[in-house]
């Protein structure tokens, strides 16, 4: 029934808007040929309003919400890219505002007066070059600084960099952290089982002290160095609040480093949140789930950082050494990763 | 450039022969209105195809911003309308990500690629070149059926019971190759695929033939240089096309293999549910790259053909010739070369070699420069003019405020480090949208409002088109601006509801604030659709040459003549921008086929 009654009410307004618009241009039709310019000047001062209301809009907008964006990057690399995104907006917002004022005002100074005639100005070299040039040199700065800054994020990862791994899934993160060695198992995709979700080749002694964690946990200044993989669609390791992302590609194994620089704490300081944290999230539509892959992240002091790591048990040898153990006592049980390998080659 | 080539083809001849005797054969109302070969009727029969696409679209997206704007309400009443989508009177989150593909598709392919191009290339390049149809009127007809059988069957794949495509109108394989991943991954993506191929040949019949036409059909003393800057427009976009179009066809044959045929083009290490999937060596970032090679020259198919409109009505409405003729076509060219090397700036973040990246980001920002020359260019065409603000222009005023805001935010994306952090963040879409969405619909208003006339040789109602400015220009603005502040605080696209996270959570007032915009926007809409239908039927009649412009096309009958001309073609003898030329002249205007006075002669520029 509200239904009904909101398509007929909807219905009326059309059928009164184009009654009316039909007697206005009929009157406007009627009128003498001197009563053209009025109705020039009339459509001009309606679009230049709408042009400058808008222009104003947008300029008190960007102030009110300015206060409503990111914290401040928690991260090295944030800092630089908040850095140039400011140069940036320098940049352009000042050729946003000149343009759309010249714009609107030229609408409203050079609408159509009978007496007046157009300025016949086909062109004009000198200007074409001008604003080729000008453009170019401020593009020519912007491509300067972001090349700079992009060589940075994506330069060598420091040596003492902790090393952990993020894998995506449908629709979740896995994360594991390399351990004392710094180094993680290798993986094969033919060895994932129930109790090998990655696929970790347990042959390889580096996996031994590899655990997996429910939350990325990461002291404050030191480098971190994540390897980022998928196992089955595209997603997107994205850190909001680090101002960084990366894709995760099944198959193509892809890599980013960076240096937290605030710790939870502080943060719930500055941005006086008690409830603050930081989040992992995923970038990349990857279906029905993609907007619930949550991660907690905590950056933590360097002894906190290492009072956790003694907390976190080896995978290896709380998971997989005792049900391998377990099998090995049963002798009809086949190993592992047979089943799934059988399957691959059948293919 | 005094000297013009006589252009008197063979297939002139044919066409000029055809047209004395055309209108003497019978024609029924198939022949007349259905199966046309006259590009006059296929323009408006892609116009009217665009326009249910158009609603059938923006219908999607008021039905996703209602998921966003009010994530916890329940909704009966969508529920009773649409029950397939709904459970509990919310949106299933499968049906939210179909609506999103399908209104990413359906508005960049079926409303902004064919519609955009098939209206204006048909109903413009032969009237204003002169000549009397397309090269081929057949290819053409065949171009537009083509485009209708793809269209059938996208709409026909929102029906299926696994639903449409939900991959994203991008649909990055393994989500778009696996049915496991995505249940629209099913037959829905099926269809997509066939439906896409079938679009793609429509496009190539199309682009091919309006290329043919402007380089063999052009009348007599219309030297490329005396052309219009639409036909310039429309010309670049056709060769665009031509040349981008069969890419994204080879990826979608391999995505075919793969989902089909057990190929590995695109996938490779994939394990779903705790299960090993037997692809290897393939490379989902190929698919990428093939892609985005058809996918960035498709932004400038789309913004190409309504800057030309734009140009070619700023100047006609301001009544002085377009400020740097030959700098607007050069510009074009240079957006035409530079759109080709650009593709990988969407693929940043993948992973891809940082000196490729930066490689990318060069290019990219190159791209600005002849983007600036235009909207330079524009602000001092309007500059000392003497502008009629009237639908058209007006409309053309708003596509150059949408351009810059929207181009403005391109040198951010552009830029590798600075799209670190706002890479597939609503930043993107406002940008997108302000940019390429609503600045080319804000061209095709221009267009229709501005050629109107010489479809249905009678106007529009003004006021019922001052409403629609007021409403479009505004209301996009609210819609898309409040985006850039999500994006600069983070929030992701694509994401069904926001309040599984804190972080991206606090905007639900501007969400709803963006969700009421959008629906009064697409109500907006529907006051221009009554406008053009009442107005085929009651509009006031239109005079010869109502907007007193200089191109051929107002030299055309008005009740629109198969052959177009009576008797022999137009001869042009002037460039088409003499407008206001002679200070001393009450008539400001000198159409393209009046010969030059031995005074002109002289004058060294412009005729």
């Amino acid at each position: 029934m509200s239904i009904i009654l909101g398509l007929l009410t909807l219905v009326l307004l059309y059928i009164v808007i184009v009654q009316i618009s039909k007697a206005s241009d009929l009157i406007k039709s009627l009128r003498s040929g001197d009563k053209e310019e009025e109705t020039f000047g009339n459509s001009a001062i309606f679009v230049s309003v709408l042009g400058f209301g808008i222009l104003i809009y947008s300029i008190v907008t960007s102030f009110t919400y300015a206060k409503t964006l990111l914290p401040p990057p928690a991260s090295e690399q944030g800092v630089w890219i908040q850095w140039l995104i400011n140069i940036t907006l320098l940049m352009t917002g000042s050729v946003f505002v000149i343009t759309q004022i010249l714009l609107f005002w030229f609408v409203y100074k050079y609408h159509y007066r009978k007496d007046r005639k157009a300025y016949f100005y086909a062109d004009n070299n000198t200007l074409e070059v001008a604003w080729t040039v000008v453009p170019a040199i401020a593009l020519t700065i912007l491509i300067g600084l972001g090349i700079q800054k992009w060589f940075k994020v994506f330069s060598p990862t420091p040596k003492d960099a902790i090393v952990i791994e993020a894998t995506g899934k449908q629709f979740a993160w896995v994360i594991r952290y390399a351990g004392k060695d710094k180094q993680l198992g290798k993986r094969d995709f033919t060895l994932v089982n129930s109790d090998n979700e990655l696929g970790v080749n347990w042959n390889d002694k580096a996996s031994h002290d590899d655990f997996i964690a429910d939350e990325i946990v990461l002291p404050v200044n030191k480098p971190v160095s994540v390897n980022i993989g998928a196992l089955d669609v595209i997603h997107n390791f994205y850190l909001p609040h680090f101002r960084l992302m990366m894709d995760a590609v099944p198959g193509v194994p892809t890599h980013l480093w960076f240096r937290p620089t605030i710790t939870t704490e502080e943060m719930k300081k500055i941005t006086n949140n008690p409830n603050f944290e930081y989040v992992l999230a995923c970038n990349q539509g990857c279906g029905s789930g993609h907007y619930n892959m949550k991660k907690k992240v905590r950056v933590v002091s360097v002894e906190e950082y290492k009072k956790w790591m003694k907390e976190q048990k080896s995978y290896y040898e709380t998971v997989v050494k005792p049900a391998m153990a377990e099998k090995e006592a049963a002798p009809t049980a086949e190993s592992a990763a047979a089943p799934v390998a059988a399957t691959v080659s059948a293919h | 450039m005094q000297t013009t080539t006589v252009i008197d083809s063979p297939a002139t001849e044919h066409a000029h022969a055809h047209g004395h005797t055309g209108h003497h054969h019978t024609e029924t109302f198939l022949s007349k209105y259905i199966f046309s070969l006259d590009h006059k009727t296929i323009g408006k029969q892609f116009l009217i195809m665009g326009m249910i696409w158009a609603v059938i679209g923006g219908l999607m997206s008021v039905i996703f911003r209602i998921q966003l704007g009010w994530p916890d309400e329940t909704f009966p009443i969508l529920e009773k309308m649409f029950a397939a989508w709904y459970t509990d009177g919310k949106l299933n989150p499968e049906a939210y990500y179909m609506m999103v593909t399908m209104h990413g598709t359906i508005m960049v392919f079926f409303v902004l690629t064919a519609s955009l191009s098939g209206t204006f290339a048909n109903i413009l390049i032969p009237l204003q070149i002169g000549a009397r149809d397309m090269a081929s009127p057949l290819m053409n007809a065949l171009s537009f059926w083509l485009f209708f059988a793809a269209s059938v069957i996208m709409f026909g794949s929102i029906f299926l019971p696994t639903g449409a495509a939900s991959a994203g109108w991008t649909i990055y394989p393994p989500l778009s190759a696996l049915p496991q991943t995505s249940p629209g991954s099913g037959d829905g993506m099926t269809w997509w695929l066939i439906a896409m191929v079938l679009f793609v040949a429509s496009t190539l019949l199309g682009g091919l033939n309006y290329v043919s036409t402007v380089l063999n059909m052009r009348t007599k003393g219309m030297s490329m240089f005396k052309m219009p800057l639409t036909v310039w427009a429309l010309f670049f976009t056709a060769i665009i096309g031509i040349l981008s179009f069969p890419v994204l066809v080879s990826a979608v044959v391999l995505l075919i293999f793969d989902r089909s045929l057990g190929t590995s083009f695109y996938l490779s290490n994939i394990v779903i549910g705790g299960q090993a999937l037997p692809y290897a060596g393939g490379s989902p970032i190929l698919f990428q790259h093939l892609f985005w090679f058809l996918g960035h020259p498709e932004v400038y198919i789309v913004i190409l053909p309504a800057m030309g409109m734009v140009s070619e009505i700023l100047a006609i409405h301001s009544r002085k010739p377009i400020f740097g003729y030959k700098a607007m076509i050069f510009s074009i060219l240079g957006i035409t070369v530079l759109g080709f090397i650009v593709w990988a700036h969407h693929m940043f973040m993948t992973g891809m070699n940082p000196f490729l990246g930066s490689v990318f980001t060069l290019f990219t920002l190159l791209i600005a420069i002849p983007s600036a020359v235009k909207v330079f260019n524009w602000l001092t065409t309007l500059w000392r003019g003497n502008i009629k603000i009237n639908p058209p222009s007006m409309f053309a005023i708003g596509f150059v405020s949408m351009f810059i805001s929207g181009g403005l935010t391109g040198i951010w994306l552009g830029n590798s480090t600075v799209d670190i952090q706002l890479h597939d963040t609503y930043f993107v879409i406002a940008h997108f949208h302000i940019v390429m969405g609503i600045a080319a619909f804000f061209g095709m208003f221009a267009g229709v409002y501005h050629w109107f006339p010489r479809m249905f040789g009678r106007m529009m109602n003004e006021t019922m088109a001052y409403i629609h400015f007021a409403i479009t220009f505004v209301g996009s603005y609210l819609i898309f601006w409040p985006m850039h502040f999500l994006g600069l605080a983070g929030v992701p696209r694509r994401y069904y509801t926001f309040n599984e996270f804190e972080a991206f959570a606090h905007y639900g007032t501007l969400n709803k604030v963006i969700s009421i915009a959008a629906i009064i926007v697409f109500l907006g809409q529907l006051i221009f659709l009554v406008n053009f239908f009442w107005s085929i039927k009651r509009g006031r009649k239109s005079t010869q040459n109502p907007w007193q412009a200089n191109t051929l096309e107002w030299t055309s009958p008005i009740e629109g003549i198969h052959g177009n001309w009576e008797g022999d073609l137009p001869e042009v003898h002037r460039w088409p921008y003499d407008y206001s030329r002679d200070p001393n002249s009450d008539v400001d205007f000198i159409p393209q086929t009046v010969p030059l006075t031995e005074e002109e002669k002289k004058d060294k520029i412009h005729h």
